[in-house]
């Protein structure tokens, strides 16, 4: 299983978590098109707490973190 | 030459009861730009360096810069500079609001204020008028009430004031304004308390500041805007969710520092997310004075209508004291707030009490009836009200910050600090960059003073491995530099999510008539870095200030995704002199002189 995190606007009509088989999914950007999240709007993507690339690899067990563009201080 | 400085100062001596009008030093404002960079060159100059804080001698600069109260975007902030009684250094608070800008308004671009009056006063100014009047009847008085006792004596009025907490000389005390907008840091309400001076009200009739070039700077905030609106963080994530949007992304990195450090990850930090408070409490959006972004909360509070919290707060008052109830930490908030507290010193101080309890040091006879123990939403509630009165003998010690409690009870390695003030809401074990701005940060631990969070974090303006250490000195000190700027232009550090050195150049010289390019700003910011450095080796700073505390080196995170990481500050601190030309802590007489500083040596 691949746990998924999804985070501010991401959350508007989806899931805060989700879980997908790994065997659905290869890479980061597998999960964004599942969930239909055009990928320019991903800021920030964390594999296990990592900043990651969406072509990065996913496996099983791996905690996926989706962001869009959002700041502070 | 027509531009955006007023040229005037006012010198305020509250044992004589003497104001008197001053040019303003063009060369000096040349060199050290306003608020920040100014007001430290002025109190440098002054001698303040040796005083006690919370003498008479000290003085209290409230600076505002070149660009507070034009049109440019977020040009409302204002700077109080003074010598903190918490570090012992040079602080230098900025806030929002409108305050700063209705001060520029009536005419000044800073006030210099000295002495101590023998019963509490406030300062009224009604553009050149300005008047020392009783306060008794707002001595002891919460923020708000201040606020709207005197508007209705001064009906226009904007009103900056301390509540009891600076009354008390709590070295953690703040300065408000506008209500719910904060100098936060450094003790600066204390001294301010130290003086008798409960608050300073300002009603200007003009609501515009004339630039250099009014073509110039209508094309600069043009071109400022349409990036502001471009960029996602300001257009976006900080109007949508405020600051608080960070609690989910920093807990997801594993570096949201938990139950006063011990640990990392915080698993309920959902719970006091920004999203969840979007979802649960916000009433709407708030805005300093002419800001686009609107980044402020306002949230209903058991049915009353308040100020939110920020990040900070959000973060110091849940995961740092193992809290997840929203509602409780909103309340701790609205209690800094109204008693004038440091909304980032306060809660990290109650995190150490109860790491202090947790380990036998604090007992629980000491506690009034309210332990404190992890998690508890009642302690973060009542031990900040308590802070607020001075109402304990555990409260008066906690107020005076993590420090000097952790220190009275024999460890002060447990005071999450460093030079004396609370560090913030990054883990520098996880963040490596971050590390670095908290130990040589001039005013002690701090973010605002070099937002590594954002190369480091948010990929702004290009992601960096939070996890090494390559590089990471001289980003330090170009985002301390840059920093130093914005602080003294008068312009609220979040634009620069969508700006750069190039836009404030350009806002800046259309301001002054100033012809700076991209490259000469950050050499400006460098030398308002230096000559706070400068005012800190008067003070007495030693090298061994510029440190981490131990658990950050020592104690590698237990949990979360940055399990096993400690800071590599002793790898990045060389470096970081190295690229600023200081040996041991302190610039070099070369660096000086590079710098125009000679004169400081
Ligand atoms: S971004 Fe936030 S803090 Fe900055 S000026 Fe705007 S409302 Fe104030």
């Amino acid at each position: 299983m691949i746990e998924i995190r999804l985070f501010a606007t991401f959350r508007e009509n989806r899931k805060k978590i989700d879980y997908i088989d790994s065997n659905q999914v290869e890479k980061a950007l597998d999960i964004v098109n599942y969930y239909g999240i055009d990928p320019e709007d991903v800021a920030i993507c964390l594999i296990n707490g990592f900043h990651s690339k969406l072509t990065d690899s996913i496996k099983d067990g791996d905690v996926v973190a989706l962001f869009p563009p959002v700041g502070g201080g | 030459m027509k531009t955006s400085y007023n040229g005037k100062v006012a010198r305020i001596n509250l044992t004589t009861r003497e104001v008197k009008v001053e040019a303003l030093d063009m060369d000096l404002a040349t060199k050290f730009v306003g608020g920040r960079g100014l007001g430290t060159a002025m109190l440098y100059n002054e001698g303040i360096a040796t005083v006690e804080p919370l003498s008479e001698a000290n003085k209290l600069i409230y600076a505002t810069g070149p660009l507070t109260g034009t049109a440019s975007p977020t040009a409302g902030r204002y700077m109080v500079v003074t010598k903190s009684p918490l570090t012992g250094m040079i602080a230098s608070s900025n806030s929002g609001g409108i305050w700063g800008a209705k001060l520029k308004y009536a005419g000044w671009d800073a006030l210099i204020v000295e002495g101590k009056a023998s019963s509490p006063v406030y300062i009224n100014i009604e553009d050149e008028k300005i008047e020392i009047l009783p306060a008794d009847q707002y001595a002891g008085m919460l923020s708000e009430t201040v606020d709207e006792e005197l508007k209705k004596v001064h009906e226009k009025c904007s009103v900056l004031n301390i509540g009891p907490a600076g009354e008390h000389q709590s070295l953690l005390a703040a300065i408000m304004n506008d209500k719910d907008r904060a100098a936060g840091r450094s003790g600066v309400g204390a001294v301010m308390g130290s003086k008798n001076l409960k608050a300073i009200t300002v009603t200007a009739s003009r609501n515009v500041i004339e630039p250099h070039d009014a073509d110039k700077l209508r094309e600069a905030m043009t071109d400022c805007l349409a990036k502001i609106k471009a960029n996602g963080v300001t257009s976006g994530g900080l109007p949508t969710y405020g600051t608080a949007v960070l609690v989910n992304i920093i807990n997801n990195t594993g570096s949201f520092p938990t139950r006063n450090w011990q640990e990392s990850y915080f698993d309920k930090a959902d719970d006091t997310s920004g999203e969840t408070l979007v979802e649960k409490h916000l009433v709407k959006n708030s805005y300093c004075h002419r800001c686009p972004i609107g980044c402020g909360r306002v949230v209903n509070l058991n049915g009353k209508v308040v100020g939110g919290p920020e990040y900070e707060p959000l973060w110091a008052y849940g995961g740092n004291c193992g809290v997840n109830d929203l509602n409780a930490i909103d309340e701790a908030n609205f209690w800094c707030n109204e008693y004038g507290l440091d909304a980032i010193s306060t809660p990290c101080t109650i995190a150490a009490a109860m790491e202090l309890y947790q380990r036998g040091y604090i007992k629980e006879e000491e506690c009034d009836g309210v332990p404190l123990v992890w998690g508890s939403a009642e302690a973060i509630v009542t031990w900040t009200k308590w802070m607020g009165e001075g109402k304990n003998a555990l409260a008066k010690l906690m107020a005076d910050g993590s420090y000097r409690l952790c220190e009275h009870y024999g460890h002060p390695e447990y005071s999450m600090s460093v030079k004396k003030q609370e560090m913030p809401a990054y883990d520098a074990r996880g963040i490596q960059g971050i590390g670095i701005t908290y130990a040589t940060s001039n005013r002690g631990g701090c973010h605002v003073r070099g937002y590594l969070i954002s190369p480091e974090i948010l990929g702004l303006p290009e992601q960096l491995d939070r996890t090494t250490v390559e590089g990471k000195a001289k980003w330090a000190m170009i985002f301390q530099d840059l920093t130093a700027v914005i602080d003294s232009l008068g312009l609220c550090l979040f634009s620069s999510f969508a700006l750069g050195a190039p836009e404030y150049a350009a806002l800046l010289n259309a301001g002054t008539g100033t012809n700076y390019t991209a490259e000469e700003l950050l050499v400006l910011g460098e030398r308002i870095y230096n000559i706070e450095r400068l005012f800190n080796k008067a003070a007495g700073m030693k090298p061994e200030d510029d440190r981490l505390p131990k658990r950050l080196i020592e104690e590698p995170i237990t949990d979360g995704p940055s399990k096993g990481m400690t800071s590599q500050i002793q790898v990045t601190l060389p470096q970081y002199y190295e690229a600023r030309g200081w040996v041991e802590a302190f610039p070099t007489p070369e660096t000086l002189t590079r710098l125009g500083l000679e004169e400081k040596y």
